[in-house]
């Protein structure tokens, strides 16, 4: 089963190498991660996507807990959460879809970053996983030059945060 | 007060309380060295191998019950500890490592002697530093001490360019510790602690299945000990746990897992209760998972969380230090004048001494012929009162004198468990004498060990070490032979050695003094001699055993606790 799982972590040298490095020594999967610093920048905060069994998951928690530069562990999946993930991607223009192309930017709540009508555009949408892989399927036709996305971010719902304390 | 980074290191290590480390010099910590060449704080053993700088601040780590503490130069001197620091992260030995690093300028240019060091030893330490300016150096220090003891203690290495031990600042001690990230939990929770009880004392087949958790938390073994009784369970210990209980404990059912006695691997099959303390569940403990222990409650006790359902799931976990758990489970039994279910414990223990009768470790030595290397563990056993401490490298020597020594005390069988690292031996050995000068040492070791770090006789020469090594000499790679002969149809591939040294020349060319012995009939007079030599010198006693025994009782790897191989 698919886990979101938030981490934080002392923002210092070698961190993102010992939390990827836990992930290949043990042989878990991670599938995407994602880690910047916060406003208190001896924090980073990063969100990671791994499979694995609830027995697996358990041990990827109680691992991470292991390191020492880590603070805190949180697997949101069971808990009500979001998730959005973004999605940058250059694809051909020309007059003739131009129309086209802006409506599904507009349908999907994209924007155009930056405009070369008879040439290229690039594109930036932020949404759920899902729902970027349908937007990624719906460009393919106009011809996708290149694109970039990151994992997704997770926040469990609620008035509560995950923070130090 | 201003000192540089060396000065510093030197001035933290005496504020530590550290009175021994194991090192040796090169060019990147050729400050440091001038240093410790200034100060009598502690006292510096120069070893001849970085490898044996890393053991033998194990043994003397794990002798002592202090941080063993480790000092080697940038590039090879640091790849060389790394062994040392993968087999004391496996041995939860507390050990703070530092490393010389090539100037910080020159990091990441390929510098002569440059080696990534903090990212080699990453999953080999419990966690590492790479000093990056000279006013971090005393709390990074601090740190390193503080983790390497505390929690599930491990080896730290802390990583220091040459320029960092030359540049200069004001030094200040950080009195206190305080790290966020990093607090291990202590006390049991104390609703987990009377359900613990309350299983222990309806349990009608319970066993207490103690490791080196028992070693680690100093005092803890006495608590183990009136735990066991208090429940009138019995109690077998890992390799690792050894000496947790008196050998000869009226609860002891002697060592289980792969080479366990026949009692202590079929009464973990039959239990109905599983009390692990301070223990892993390690393969070579637990045989076939889905085998093992299969109709017993698991109660499991641990430092570490993660040790706690990784292998063998635990219905009752309890994270904290085992000597303050143990503490609080005799309290709250006492709380309620707990007893246990009598009756039933009386069938178990009937069972139990059924097991026993089968006396696993029985061995035939005939009155002539050669030496069966059993022998020659009971007779320093005898020899010893049980009371030395037991060094060993990694094989059937190992799996021997765990099997028939006898230990009455914890901290005294010092052994390469979790990694299995055949050089372990020598200089854990004369780490452990370093570190009680008092007590008698004796290091088994086999003829394939003891070439792997025997560079460390020099470093006992050196420092006048009356360790006492015993070579059970089969002229094999014993372990490995056994294994050719039980699962690969005795194809003995390269598992012995067509020239073995003449090791009774090799001791005295170290300065040591070499004997030899190969007939049973002289064997006594050999080691009542050996134990006899003047205190100043190592003694080598190199013993002709028979060349082909295997080491029983044995469960096959893969197989069930209760499918082992008597002989």
């Amino acid at each position: 089963m698919r886990h979101t799982i938030t981490v934080l972590v002392e923002n210092e040298f070698g961190v993102l190498t010992r939390v990827a490095g836990l992930f290949s020594a043990r042989g878990y999967n991670i599938e995407t991660l994602n880690v910047a610093p916060l406003q208190d920048k001896s924090i980073s905060r990063m969100t990671l996507v791994t499979r694995g069994d609830e027995h697996v998951i358990e041990q990827i928690k109680k691992q991470l807990n292991k390191l020492i530069p880590v603070i805190k562990v949180e697997d949101i999946s069971h808990a009500v959460h979001l998730e959005r993930g973004m999605l940058m991607v250059k694809v051909k223009a020309c007059s003739d879809h131009c129309d086209e192309l802006l409506e599904l930017v507009e349908r999907y709540g994209g924007e155009v970053l930056d405009d070369h009508i008879d040439s290229h555009m690039i594109l930036e949408f932020t949404d759920k996983v899902d729902v970027l892989d349908a937007i990624l399927e719906a460009l393919e036709p106009f011809g996708i030059i290149e694109a970039t996305r990151t994992g997704p971010l997770g926040m469990r719902r609620g008035a509560e945060g995950f923070r130090v304390d | 007060m201003k000192l540089s980074g060396a000065e510093i290191l030197v001035e933290c290590l005496k504020r530590e309380g550290v009175d021994t480390i194991f090192g040796y010099p090169g060019g990147a910590v050729l400050q440091i060295y001038d240093a410790i060449f200034k100060q009598d704080h502690f006292k510096h053993f120069l070893v001849r191998h970085e490898q044996g700088a890393l053991h033998a601040a194990s043994g003397y780590a794990r002798a002592s019950g202090k941080c063993g503490v480790a000092l080697v130069t940038s590039g090879p001197g640091a790849t060389n500890a790394v062994t040392g620091l993968a087999d004391a992260l496996a041995d939860s030995t507390p050990i703070v490592c530092f490393s010389g690093q090539v100037p910080s300028g020159l990091i990441g240019n390929d510098a002569f002697q440059e080696a990534d060091v903090v990212g080699i030893t990453r999953s080999a330490t419990k966690h590492n530093f790479l000093v990056k300016r000279v006013e971090d150096l005393a709390l990074i220090i601090r740190q390193a001490f503080h983790i390497a003891t505390t929690g599930r203690p491990g080896p730290v290495l802390v990583d220091i360019p040459k320029d960092i031990s030359i540049n200069i600042c004001e030094f200040e001690w950080p009195e206190a510790v305080n790290m966020r990230s990093y607090q291990p939990v202590t006390s049991g929770h104390p609703g987990q602690i009377k359900k613990a009880v309350k299983k222990m004392l309806s349990a009608q087949r319970p066993v207490i299945y103690s490791g080196g958790g028992i070693m680690n938390a100093s005092g803890s073994a006495v608590l183990l000990r009136e735990l066991s009784h208090a429940l009138n369970a019995p109690v077998t210990n890992t390799l690792m746990g050894l000496g947790g209980v008196p050998y000869d404990d009226s609860h002891f059912l002697g060592m289980l897992g792969m080479h366990g006695t026949y009692e202590a691997n079929m009464a973990v099959s039959h239990c109905d209760l599983l009390v692990a303390v301070g223990a892993r569940f390690d393969d070579r403990v637990t045989g076939k998972l889905e085998a093992f222990a299969p109709d017993a409650t698991v109660i499991h006790i641990d430092v570490d969380p993660s040790s706690i359902s990784k292998n063998v799931h635990a219905h009752l976990p309890i994270v904290g230090d085992v000597k303050i758990v143990l503490g609080q489970l005799l309290e709250e039994i006492a709380r309620k004048n707990g007893q246990p279910d009598e009756a039933a414990l009386a069938l178990w223990w009937e069972q139990v001494a059924e097991w026993r009768a089968v006396d696993s470790l029985h061995f035939e030595q005939p009155e002539r012929g050669t030496i069966k290397p059993q022998t020659v563990i009971r007779q320093v056993h005898a020899l010893t009162e049980g009371d030395a401490i037991v060094v060993t490298d990694v094989g059937q020597h190992q799996m021997w004198a765990a099997q028939h020594y006898g230990f009455r005390k914890p901290n005294r069988f010092l052994t390469s468990g979790g990694l299995g690292t055949m050089g372990y031996g020598l200089p854990a050995g004369l780490g452990a004498q370093i570190a009680m000068p008092d007590e008698r040492v004796v290091i088994f070791t086999g003829d394939a060990s003891i070439q792997m770090c025997i560079q460390e006789l020099a470093t006992m020469y050196q420092y006048k070490l009356p360790v006492v090594i015993i070579i059970l000499n089969n002229a094999y790679m014993g372990m490995v032979r056994q294994w050719q002969e039980m699962f690969y149809e005795s194809r003995y591939s390269h598992s012995y050695f067509d020239a073995l040294p003449d090791f009774v020349k090799l001791a005295e060319a170290f300065g040591g003094v070499g004997m030899r012995v190969d007939k049973v009939a002289d064997l006594d007079a050999t080691l009542k001699a050996a134990f006899e030599v003047d205190g100043e010198r190592f003694v080598l006693v190199d013993v002709a055993v028979s060349r082909e025994e295997n080491v029983y009782p044995m469960v096959p790897a893969g197989a069930a606790l209760n499918e082992m191989v008597l002989s």
